[in-house]
Protein backbone atom coordinates (compact mmCIF):
# COMPACT_ATOMS: atom_id res chain seq x y z
CA UNK A 1 0.00 0.00 0.00
CA UNK A 2 1.59 3.04 -1.57
CA UNK A 3 -0.90 5.21 0.05
CA UNK A 4 0.62 4.84 4.05
CA UNK A 5 3.65 6.19 3.14
CA UNK A 6 2.08 9.90 3.41
CA UNK A 7 1.05 9.52 6.99
CA UNK A 8 2.02 12.67 8.82
CA UNK A 9 4.24 11.38 11.39
CA UNK A 10 4.27 12.96 14.68
CA UNK A 11 7.91 15.03 15.65
CA UNK A 12 9.17 14.46 18.86
CA UNK A 13 8.71 17.53 20.21
CA UNK A 14 12.53 18.33 21.53
CA UNK A 15 12.50 21.39 21.00
CA UNK A 16 10.53 22.59 24.15
CA UNK A 17 12.97 20.21 26.41
CA UNK A 18 15.88 22.81 24.91
CA UNK A 19 14.27 25.41 26.29
CA UNK A 20 15.15 26.68 29.68
CA UNK A 21 13.14 27.10 32.59
CA UNK A 22 14.37 30.63 32.72
CA UNK A 23 13.67 31.30 28.96
CA UNK A 24 10.56 29.66 29.35
CA UNK A 25 9.28 32.39 32.24
CA UNK A 26 10.65 35.27 30.04
CA UNK A 27 8.17 33.96 27.59
CA UNK A 28 4.97 33.54 29.62
CA UNK A 29 4.32 29.83 29.73
CA UNK A 30 6.42 26.76 30.66
CA UNK A 31 3.96 24.20 29.13
CA UNK A 32 2.09 23.58 25.63
CA UNK A 33 -1.42 22.06 25.12
CA UNK A 34 -0.98 18.99 23.33
CA UNK A 35 -4.64 19.71 21.07
CA UNK A 36 -6.55 16.78 20.39
CA UNK A 37 -6.29 15.66 16.36
CA UNK A 38 -8.35 13.44 14.16
CA UNK A 39 -6.59 12.95 10.33
CA UNK A 40 -6.92 11.30 7.54
CA UNK A 41 -6.54 10.55 3.91
CA UNK A 42 -8.73 10.69 0.99
CA UNK A 43 -7.64 10.14 -2.37
CA UNK A 44 -6.26 14.18 -2.98
CA UNK A 45 -4.80 14.79 0.69
CA UNK A 46 -4.59 15.02 4.17
CA UNK A 47 -6.90 16.10 6.41
CA UNK A 48 -6.20 17.37 9.99
CA UNK A 49 -8.36 18.50 12.70
CA UNK A 50 -7.03 20.12 15.80
CA UNK A 51 -9.26 21.35 18.74
CA UNK A 52 -8.01 24.33 20.30
CA UNK A 53 -10.66 25.71 22.02
CA UNK A 54 -9.67 29.44 22.64
CA UNK A 55 -7.79 30.45 19.93
CA UNK A 56 -8.60 33.35 17.55
CA UNK A 57 -8.16 33.86 14.18
CA UNK A 58 -5.22 36.85 15.07
CA UNK A 59 -3.91 33.78 17.43
CA UNK A 60 -3.43 30.97 15.50
CA UNK A 61 0.21 30.13 13.71
CA UNK A 62 0.42 27.86 11.14
CA UNK A 63 4.04 27.13 9.55
CA UNK A 64 4.84 24.42 6.95
CA UNK A 65 7.97 24.14 4.85
CA UNK A 66 9.03 20.70 2.88
CA UNK A 67 9.55 18.95 6.17
CA UNK A 68 7.07 19.26 8.61
CA UNK A 69 3.92 21.27 9.43
CA UNK A 70 3.68 23.41 12.70
CA UNK A 71 0.64 24.65 13.95
CA UNK A 72 0.62 26.91 17.18
CA UNK A 73 -2.24 28.83 19.38
CA UNK A 74 -2.72 31.12 21.95
CA UNK A 75 -5.94 31.30 24.48
CA UNK A 76 -7.25 34.23 25.10
CA UNK A 77 -10.18 34.21 26.98
CA UNK A 78 -11.52 37.57 29.18
CA UNK A 79 -11.05 37.36 33.15
CA UNK A 80 -12.13 39.57 35.58
CA UNK A 81 -9.40 41.73 37.38
CA UNK A 82 -8.57 39.78 40.80
CA UNK A 83 -9.79 36.28 39.91
CA UNK A 84 -8.61 33.53 41.86
CA UNK A 85 -8.65 29.87 40.60
CA UNK A 86 -10.45 27.76 41.84
CA UNK A 87 -10.73 24.60 39.23
CA UNK A 88 -8.55 23.90 36.48
CA UNK A 89 -8.38 21.14 33.71
CA UNK A 90 -6.53 23.74 31.17
CA UNK A 91 -2.73 24.61 32.85
CA UNK A 92 -1.65 26.40 30.10
CA UNK A 93 -2.40 28.77 27.07
CA UNK A 94 -0.53 27.61 24.62
CA UNK A 95 -1.21 24.65 21.76
CA UNK A 96 1.14 23.49 19.62
CA UNK A 97 1.63 20.45 17.55
CA UNK A 98 3.92 19.31 14.75
CA UNK A 99 3.82 16.91 12.42
CA UNK A 100 6.45 15.38 10.15
CA UNK A 101 5.89 15.90 5.92
CA UNK A 102 6.80 13.54 3.33
CA UNK A 103 7.34 14.95 -0.15
CA UNK A 104 4.36 14.17 -2.00
CA UNK A 105 2.37 16.78 -0.27
CA UNK A 106 2.04 20.05 -1.85
CA UNK A 107 2.84 22.43 1.07
CA UNK A 108 2.26 25.38 -1.60
CA UNK A 109 -1.10 24.93 -1.26
CA UNK A 110 -2.00 24.51 1.86
CA UNK A 111 -5.57 25.79 3.00
CA UNK A 112 -6.81 25.99 6.97
CA UNK A 113 -9.79 27.27 8.51
CA UNK A 114 -10.82 27.97 12.05
CA UNK A 115 -14.42 27.24 13.39
CA UNK A 116 -15.17 27.68 17.17
CA UNK A 117 -12.17 26.34 17.99
CA UNK A 118 -11.80 23.51 15.48
CA UNK A 119 -8.84 24.12 13.19
CA UNK A 120 -8.94 22.53 9.86
CA UNK A 121 -5.91 21.98 7.45
CA UNK A 122 -5.90 20.25 4.19
CA UNK A 123 -3.01 19.32 2.55
CA UNK A 124 -3.32 18.43 -1.04
CA UNK A 125 -1.01 15.55 -2.82
CA UNK A 126 1.19 16.78 -5.79
CA UNK A 127 -0.90 16.37 -8.83
CA UNK A 128 1.35 13.99 -10.12
CA UNK A 129 1.07 11.50 -7.10
CA UNK A 130 -3.02 11.71 -7.24
CA UNK A 131 -4.32 8.42 -8.68
CA UNK A 132 -5.42 8.58 -12.07
CA UNK A 133 -9.08 7.36 -13.38
CA UNK A 134 -7.68 5.42 -16.38
CA UNK A 135 -10.86 4.89 -18.89
CA UNK A 136 -11.14 1.86 -20.61
CA UNK A 137 -12.57 2.34 -23.69
CA UNK A 138 -14.89 -0.43 -25.12
CA UNK A 139 -15.47 -0.40 -28.98
CA UNK B 1 16.51 40.61 28.55
CA UNK B 2 18.07 43.36 26.48
CA UNK B 3 15.99 42.68 24.09
CA UNK B 4 13.02 43.55 25.90
CA UNK B 5 14.72 46.53 26.98
CA UNK B 6 15.11 47.36 23.11
CA UNK B 7 11.66 46.82 22.03
CA UNK B 8 9.85 48.80 25.60
CA UNK B 9 6.24 48.10 23.37
CA UNK B 10 7.30 43.78 24.17
CA UNK B 11 7.41 44.65 27.63
CA UNK B 12 3.36 46.24 27.61
CA UNK B 13 2.02 43.66 25.58
CA UNK B 14 -1.34 43.29 27.00
CA UNK B 15 -1.61 39.83 25.60
CA UNK B 16 1.26 38.70 27.11
CA UNK B 17 0.18 40.20 30.37
CA UNK B 18 -3.27 38.29 29.94
CA UNK B 19 -1.59 35.32 29.26
CA UNK B 20 0.93 35.04 32.27
CA UNK B 21 -1.95 35.96 34.28
CA UNK B 22 -3.79 32.94 32.94
CA UNK B 23 -0.98 30.54 33.63
CA UNK B 24 -0.09 31.74 36.34
CA UNK B 25 -3.59 31.62 37.80
CA UNK B 26 -4.61 28.18 36.68
CA UNK B 27 -1.12 26.94 36.75
CA UNK B 28 -1.50 26.30 40.49
CA UNK B 29 -3.39 23.11 41.49
CA UNK B 30 -5.07 23.16 44.08
CA UNK B 31 -4.86 19.54 45.73
CA UNK B 32 -6.83 17.13 46.86
CA UNK B 33 -8.74 17.21 43.49
CA UNK B 34 -11.86 17.92 42.96
CA UNK B 35 -14.19 15.03 42.95
CA UNK B 36 -16.33 15.40 39.89
CA UNK B 37 -13.12 16.17 37.99
CA UNK B 38 -11.97 14.23 35.46
CA UNK B 39 -8.86 13.00 33.57
CA UNK B 40 -6.55 14.70 31.28
CA UNK B 41 -7.71 14.68 27.64
CA UNK B 42 -11.68 14.34 28.82
CA UNK B 43 -13.98 16.48 26.98
CA UNK B 44 -14.91 19.25 27.70
CA UNK B 45 -11.79 20.71 29.68
CA UNK B 46 -13.50 23.30 32.60
CA UNK B 47 -11.79 26.14 34.14
CA UNK B 48 -13.65 27.83 36.92
CA UNK B 49 -11.93 31.08 38.77
CA UNK B 50 -13.91 33.56 41.23
CA UNK B 51 -14.31 36.92 42.00
CA UNK B 52 -15.90 38.60 45.33
CA UNK B 53 -18.79 39.44 42.90
CA UNK B 54 -19.17 36.30 40.04
CA UNK B 55 -18.14 32.87 39.18
CA UNK B 56 -16.58 32.27 36.58
CA UNK B 57 -16.84 29.05 34.42
CA UNK B 58 -15.20 28.46 31.15
CA UNK B 59 -15.67 25.14 29.20
CA UNK B 60 -13.37 24.31 26.33
CA UNK B 61 -15.43 23.23 24.00
CA UNK B 62 -14.62 23.33 20.73
CA UNK B 63 -16.64 22.91 17.47
CA UNK B 64 -19.91 22.78 19.60
CA UNK B 65 -23.28 23.92 17.98
CA UNK B 66 -24.40 26.22 20.68
CA UNK B 67 -27.99 25.48 20.57
CA UNK B 68 -27.39 21.94 21.36
CA UNK B 69 -25.97 22.89 24.69
CA UNK B 70 -28.05 22.07 27.88
CA UNK B 71 -26.71 24.24 31.09
CA UNK B 72 -28.22 24.17 34.63
CA UNK B 73 -27.72 25.24 38.15
CA UNK B 74 -29.53 23.93 40.81
CA UNK B 75 -28.49 25.25 44.06
CA UNK B 76 -24.92 25.38 43.46
CA UNK B 77 -24.41 22.57 41.25
CA UNK B 78 -23.83 23.63 37.27
CA UNK B 79 -24.35 20.51 34.92
CA UNK B 80 -23.10 20.86 31.44
CA UNK B 81 -24.50 18.63 28.88
CA UNK B 82 -24.62 18.96 24.99
CA UNK B 83 -23.13 16.94 21.70
CA UNK B 84 -20.38 17.60 19.36
CA UNK B 85 -19.70 15.74 16.46
CA UNK B 86 -15.99 15.18 15.04
CA UNK B 87 -17.67 15.73 11.56
CA UNK B 88 -16.37 12.44 10.19
CA UNK B 89 -15.05 12.37 6.46
CA UNK B 90 -16.24 9.82 4.45
CA UNK B 91 -14.12 7.90 1.95
CA UNK B 92 -11.45 8.49 3.83
CA UNK B 93 -8.91 6.56 5.62
CA UNK B 94 -8.13 7.63 8.96
CA UNK B 95 -5.00 7.47 10.99
CA UNK B 96 -5.46 9.25 14.33
CA UNK B 97 -9.09 9.83 15.73
CA UNK B 98 -8.68 11.43 19.25
CA UNK B 99 -11.53 14.34 18.99
CA UNK B 100 -14.57 13.95 20.71
CA UNK B 101 -17.44 12.91 19.16
CA UNK B 102 -20.78 12.12 21.07
CA UNK B 103 -22.89 13.76 24.15
CA UNK B 104 -20.74 15.20 26.90
CA UNK B 105 -22.15 16.19 30.53
CA UNK B 106 -20.38 17.60 33.31
CA UNK B 107 -21.29 18.58 36.56
CA UNK B 108 -19.32 20.80 39.03
CA UNK B 109 -19.85 22.44 42.49
CA UNK B 110 -19.57 26.02 42.70
CA UNK B 111 -19.24 28.24 45.51
CA UNK B 112 -22.41 27.87 47.26
CA UNK B 113 -22.94 31.39 47.35
CA UNK B 114 -23.65 30.62 43.33
CA UNK B 115 -26.89 32.51 42.72
CA UNK B 116 -28.83 30.53 40.05
CA UNK B 117 -31.06 33.42 38.83
CA UNK B 118 -28.08 35.28 37.94
CA UNK B 119 -26.18 33.44 35.39
CA UNK B 120 -25.25 34.35 31.57
CA UNK B 121 -23.44 32.30 29.03
CA UNK B 122 -21.73 33.24 25.89
CA UNK B 123 -20.14 30.72 23.18
CA UNK B 124 -17.06 32.37 21.16
CA UNK B 125 -13.84 30.88 19.71
CA UNK B 126 -15.16 27.43 21.22
CA UNK B 127 -14.95 28.71 24.49
CA UNK B 128 -18.41 28.32 26.46
CA UNK B 129 -17.88 31.26 29.65
CA UNK B 130 -20.58 31.09 32.09
CA UNK B 131 -20.51 33.63 34.82
CA UNK B 132 -22.79 33.19 37.82
CA UNK B 133 -23.43 36.17 40.27
CA UNK B 134 -22.35 35.43 43.49
CA UNK B 135 -25.20 36.84 46.31
CA UNK B 136 -24.70 39.73 47.83
CA UNK B 137 -24.58 38.88 51.81
CA UNK B 138 -21.45 36.43 50.91
CA UNK B 139 -19.55 39.03 49.51
CA UNK B 140 -16.88 40.86 51.63
CA UNK B 141 -17.76 44.31 52.90
CA UNK B 142 -15.40 47.17 53.19
CA UNK B 143 -15.90 48.98 56.56
CA UNK B 144 -14.46 52.76 56.02
CA UNK B 145 -12.67 53.91 59.17
CA UNK B 146 -13.77 58.02 59.20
Amino acid sequence: MAETSSIPTERQETGAQEVTKQQARESGSEVTLRPPVDICEDSDGITIRADMPGVSRDRLDIKADRDALVIEGEVKIDMPEGMEALFADVRSTRYRRSFALSRELDVDAIEASLNNGVLSVRIPKRAEVRPRKIEVRTD
Amino acid sequence: MVGYLNSPGALFDEFRRLQTEMDELFGRWPSPVEIRSVGRGAYPAINVGATAEQVNVYVFAAGVDPKSLDISLQQNLLTIAGERSAMTEEDANYYRRERFDGAFRRVLALPEDADPERVEAHYQDGVLQITVQRREAARPRQIEVH
